[in-house]
């Protein structure tokens, strides 16, 4: 059972005088202070995937915010040359107005990602306080907000926003309105649900006899706490909300001419697929890269924000 | 006890983790032979579960790595072992149970049915037969009408009805050696009680050899043959159970029993407790892990890792005061007015 | 201790959960009273109803039935604002699990202080600061320790920064519901010699809940051993380990695994076959202040055996 790594002649008596415990030493802190957001970046930043979807949304809105402002050409110009396909002048060729695709693809990149973003918020806004109101509270306040909640789920939401779109007519604002209006019950739900298990837990109690009243709670306690599933629920709100607006476009709900999100450039891409694909495939290949990008964050995201969840 | 049934040799285990490299086991040896019981006692980080796992080969690696050492169980390293080997010894072989008995317990699959997947995975024998000791051995834990119980899921059980169950589908497939890793520590004392009576009488009838983990000394007292006290990754001191509880020679085992209170204590005497908390294990401190800790600390004790001494034939502890050059450091005296406490207890009701 | 001053008197408490028609009667009737600077050790297995006994005292619950008065005043009847909030300042609770009981967003700074901003108290900046770190020192942890977030801490030293949480308030009266269950054994023996020199110092009284007997007997003055909602035995703690008269404290004494092998070999369990109390059962006092739960014909029995 002895194991000698090393030898141990050299010991001198001294060695063996009582000095009794240092215990400043073992009351250290030895790790630097790191707080929770600091730890989620840190195992958000190990995510290959996540970082790169990151840098796949950060060059797309570089380029939605400078190309426009610095192209040559704008969204709107007809310079005459139809259908061309990609070359030196015209990176992602023109269209059969002769408008230049480059150009449009990030003008639209604006539209497409206004409305996915601010759908989003407003899904944000509203499901968060719902959510938080009806779990805090719980009793019948909770049974109807949630009855609501259940009923507007039901309704088949392309009804609605066909509905929506037929009686505000085509357009940017009416286009958000049509998706915040049943997008915010996916948010609500999730809220609940964080601040149902929130309000339990043993801090929040500890908080009540302390004196803390609903109010005080909500903001020091349950939000913060809940912000992480609010982040990631966001997160992945947006591409929904951008392949929905792509979608509906793309059926001739979407934005009016000559302003073009992704999806209203594809579906009038449809139209001349065997003459000039390109009009399809780079409004296509941008809405598709942009999804792909934002789940990607959200999953990363919610990996980094509970390490239990990793596979 | 006869012939080694386990033998863990300098077992290093690390993780890796964003921090840093985590050193949880830091070369651990103990034998176990057939039939007895080896209590591994120790508190949190002090790397008791992340051997008993290691054991089983359950550590995921990564971010585990098996950084050195030998597992030999019947003679047989199992660390080289790929997972389809290791599959075919764990519940037959080696088996193990958690602290938490709703967690090891399948709640959509009905208990007889669980215990019964575990013999027919692991022994040829025919459906009928697998229900017929599955029954039996509801039976043998101490589960009344077991024909019926057999039927019913694990919601349908109390807290330490699960455990008898959990301990049911362990012995399923009569393995060699049972890790128990700290089996009692979340029921009540009077189900902990008859929990741990039960063990040691399946032990008697099937010679099954168990390492139990467990923090509590009183459960140790009651149930171990030997005993391996763990500090920060390594055994410090390890012996029969008389050998610890009536000779212990490292201080960390000193202060386990003086931070105990008993029943008899008078609770004017203040109690012992350890200064301080455990060493992080990233970065280990250098010489002996529970120097800081340790009022009887000496010089070298912060300068070099103090070897194995030898106490007797079956006693080991890990600390500079074995030294022939340390100064004679008793056990502290409110531990030996216990130890004559009980002493007498002992003779009263004799 | 003042033995004049009953601080706490709880009188046939009930806390009945579910549907009315059948209930689960978590906290069937139980009476008991708390002197000023004692420890009354509230015991019991799980499911016992100890829990929610230090629940319901704090005013965590609505109760169902029976009366918790506080420095003569009915926790579950006070009208003003006021009142209640001053309540919140005299008794307060340490919670059983180090890590749920800590927001993992806060540091322990912001841990501490919260009463403070819920009270609107110390508003000076450094004024807090000097009380933080104060209440920090308290509880043997220092002022570095004051931006850092509970998962960088131990469970014991988590343990110490829920009592000075506590102890912010300036309480008079503190609930531990049990406080040590989750720790290591030798941190266990830390955090309880603090608790104790708190007391002495600040001349706190407490109601300690456990399920571990050894370290409830140390700790407590007196104890309560419950059962299934109800108080089965109340006396002076030497009293109920040396004399138990009821046999489920009995059998739960019998039961504690004692660090001693030899002594351990030849102990005996005495198991606990549950006896209906019929309706006609109420508390009996034996001996001087030691009161047992039982009909008239089962205490008798119980104390013949008592004395065999």
């Amino acid at each position: 059972m002895t194991k000698q790594h090393e030898t141990y002649d050299n010991l001198t008596p001294e060695m063996f005088n009582v000095v009794g415990p240092r215990l400043n030493e073992t009351e250290q802190m030895t790790k630097k202070s790191v707080s929770f957001w600091k730890e989620v970046f840190l195992r958000f930043r190990q995510n290959k995937l996540a970082v790169s979807g990151v840098i796949i949304l950060i060059i797309i809105a570089l380029l939605a915010i400078f190309v426009p402002e610095m192209s040559q050409y704008s969204y709107r110009d007809q310079l005459g040359i139809y259908n061309k396909a990609p070359s030196k002048e015209h990176w992602f060729g023109t269209d059969d107005l002769g408008r230049d695709i480059f150009v449009r693809v990030w003008f639209g990149a604006r539209i497409s990602l206004f409305i996915g973003i601010t759908a989003a918020i407003i899904d944000l806004i509203i499901g968060v306080l719902w959510g938080s109101i009806s779990g805090l509270i719980g009793g019948r306040v909770d049974d109807i907000m949630m009855r609501i909640v259940d009923i507007l789920s039901a309704i088949p939401y392309l009804l609605v926003v066909i509905i929506l779109l037929v009686v505000m007519e085509q357009g940017l604002l009416p286009m958000i309105i049509a998706l915040s209006i049943t997008g915010w019950v996916n948010m609500a739900r999730i809220v609940r649900g964080e601040v149902l298990s929130i309000k339990n837990r043993e801090f929040v109690l500890a908080s009540r006899t302390l004196g803390a009243g609903n109010w005080h709670l909500i903001i020091r306690h349950i939000i913060p706490n809940a912000l992480g599933a609010i982040l990631v629920t966001m997160t992945l709100t947006i591409p929904s909300a951008i392949f929905t607006e792509s979608f509906l476009s793309f059926l001739g709900l979407g934005v009016n001419q000559p302003i073009a999100s992704w999806g209203t450039m594809a579906s009038e891409g449809m139209g001349g697929l065997r003459v000039a694909p390109w009009r399809l495939f780079f409004p296509a290949l941008f809405i598709s890269l942009t999804i792909f990008a934002f789940n990607a964050v959200g999953d990363g995201l919610r990996d980094a924000l509970d390490p239990k969840l990793r596979k | 006890m006869n012939k080694p049934l386990l033998e863990v040799k300098n077992l290093k285990i690390n993780f890796k983790t964003y921090a840093g490299l985590v050193q949880a086991v830091r070369g651990v040896d103990f034998t176990l032979y057939e039939g007895e019981t080896l209590a591994i006692v120790g508190e949190s980080g002090s790397g008791k579960s992340v051997t008993s796992n290691a054991i089983m080969k359950l550590i995921p690696q990564p971010p585990g790595i098996y950084a050195d050492g030998q597992i030999l169980f019947d003679g047989k390293d199992l660390i080289p072992l790929s997972d389809k080997e290791m599959s075919k010894i764990r519940g037959n072989e080696i088996a193990m149970i958690f602290q938490d008995p709703m967690t090891a317990l399948n709640p959509t699959i009905r208990v007889g049915k669980q215990i019964m997947e575990v013999i027919l995975k692991h022994k040829k024998v025919s459906k009928h037969e697998a229900k017929e000791r599955a029954i039996e051995l509801l039976r043998q834990v101490g589960i009344p009408m077991p024909e019926k119980r057999f039927n019913q899921f694990p919601h349908e059980f109390s807290g330490g009805m699960r455990q008898r169950v959990v301990i049911a589908i362990a012995l399923a497939a009569d393995p060699k050696l049972l890790i128990a890793d700290e089996p009692t520590t979340a029921l009540d004392v009077t189900i902990q009680a008859q929990i741990l009576e039960l063990l040691k009488e399946l032990q008697k009838k099937r010679k099954t050899s168990i390492i139990f983990i467990t923090h509590d000394l009183g459960v140790v007292a009651n149930v171990a043959d030997r005993v391996a006290v763990m500090y920060a990754g390594q055994i410090v001191e390890y012996g029969t159970v008389n050998d610890i509880f009536y000779n212990p020679k490292h201080p960390y085992t000193w202060g386990l029993l003086g931070s105990m209170p008993d029943l008899n204590n008078k609770s004017s005497e203040k109690l012992y407790a350890i200064p301080g908390s455990p060493p992080n294990l990233i970065n280990p401190p250098k010489g002996d892990a529970f120097a800081p800790r340790n009022q009887y600390a000496l010089t070298i004790d912060f300068e070099k890792e103090p070897p194995m001494f030898k106490v007797s034939d079956t006693h080991y502890a890990k600390t500079w005061l074995l030294h022939e050059n340390a100064p004679k450091i008793d056990i502290p005296e409110p531990i030996v007015r216990r130890m004559e406490r009980y002493k007498k207890e002992a003779e009263l009701g004799e | 201790m003042n033995k004049e001053n009953k601080i706490l008197e709880v009188k046939n408490l009930t806390q009945y959960f579910g549907s009315p028609s059948h209930p689960i009667k978590a906290v069937d009737g139980i009476s008991f009273h708390i002197f000023e600077g004692e420890t009354l050790g509230l015991v019991g297995e799980s499911g016992c109803g100890k829990s929610t006994t230090g629940r319901s005292i704090i005013g965590l619950y609505n109760i169902t039935g029976g009366e918790v008065i506080f420095k003569g005043k009915n926790v579950h009847h006070m009208k003003s604002k006021k009142e209640k909030k001053q309540f919140k300042r005299e008794m307060q609770m340490i919670f059983q699990d180090p890590y749920a009981s800590l927001n993992p967003r806060m540091t322990a700074g912001e841990i501490i202080s919260e009463g403070f901003d819920i009270h609107g108290l110390y508003k000076n900046k450094a004024e807090r600061q000097e009380k933080i770190i104060s209440l920090l020192e308290a509880v043997g942890l220092n002022r570095e320790h004051m931006t850092r977030y509970p998962h960088e801490f131990s469970g014991g030293q988590r343990q110490r920064i829920g009592i000075a949480r506590a102890l912010s308030l300036d309480p008079s009266f503190i609930i531990a519901d049990e406080p040590i269950s989750a720790l290591d054994v030798s941190i266990q023996a830390q955090v309880v010699n603090l608790l104790k020199e708190l007391q002495k110092e600040r001349n706190l009284t407490y109601l300690f809940i456990a399920h571990d007997l050894s370290m409830v007997k140390y700790i407590s003055d007196r104890i309560a051993v419950m059962y299934r909602g109800k108080i089965m035995e109340l006396g002076d703690a030497d009293e109920i380990y040396n004399n138990p008269i009821h046999p489920y404290t009995k059998s739960l004494l019998s039961a504690v695994p004692l660090p001693d092998p030899i002594l351990e070999r030849k102990r005996k369990r005495i198991p606990y076959v549950h006896e209906e109390t019929p309706d006609t059962a109420k508390m009996h006092e034996p001996l001087p202040n030691h009161f047992v739960y039982g009909t008239d014909e089962q205490v008798n029995k119980w104390i013949k055996q008592a004395k065999l």
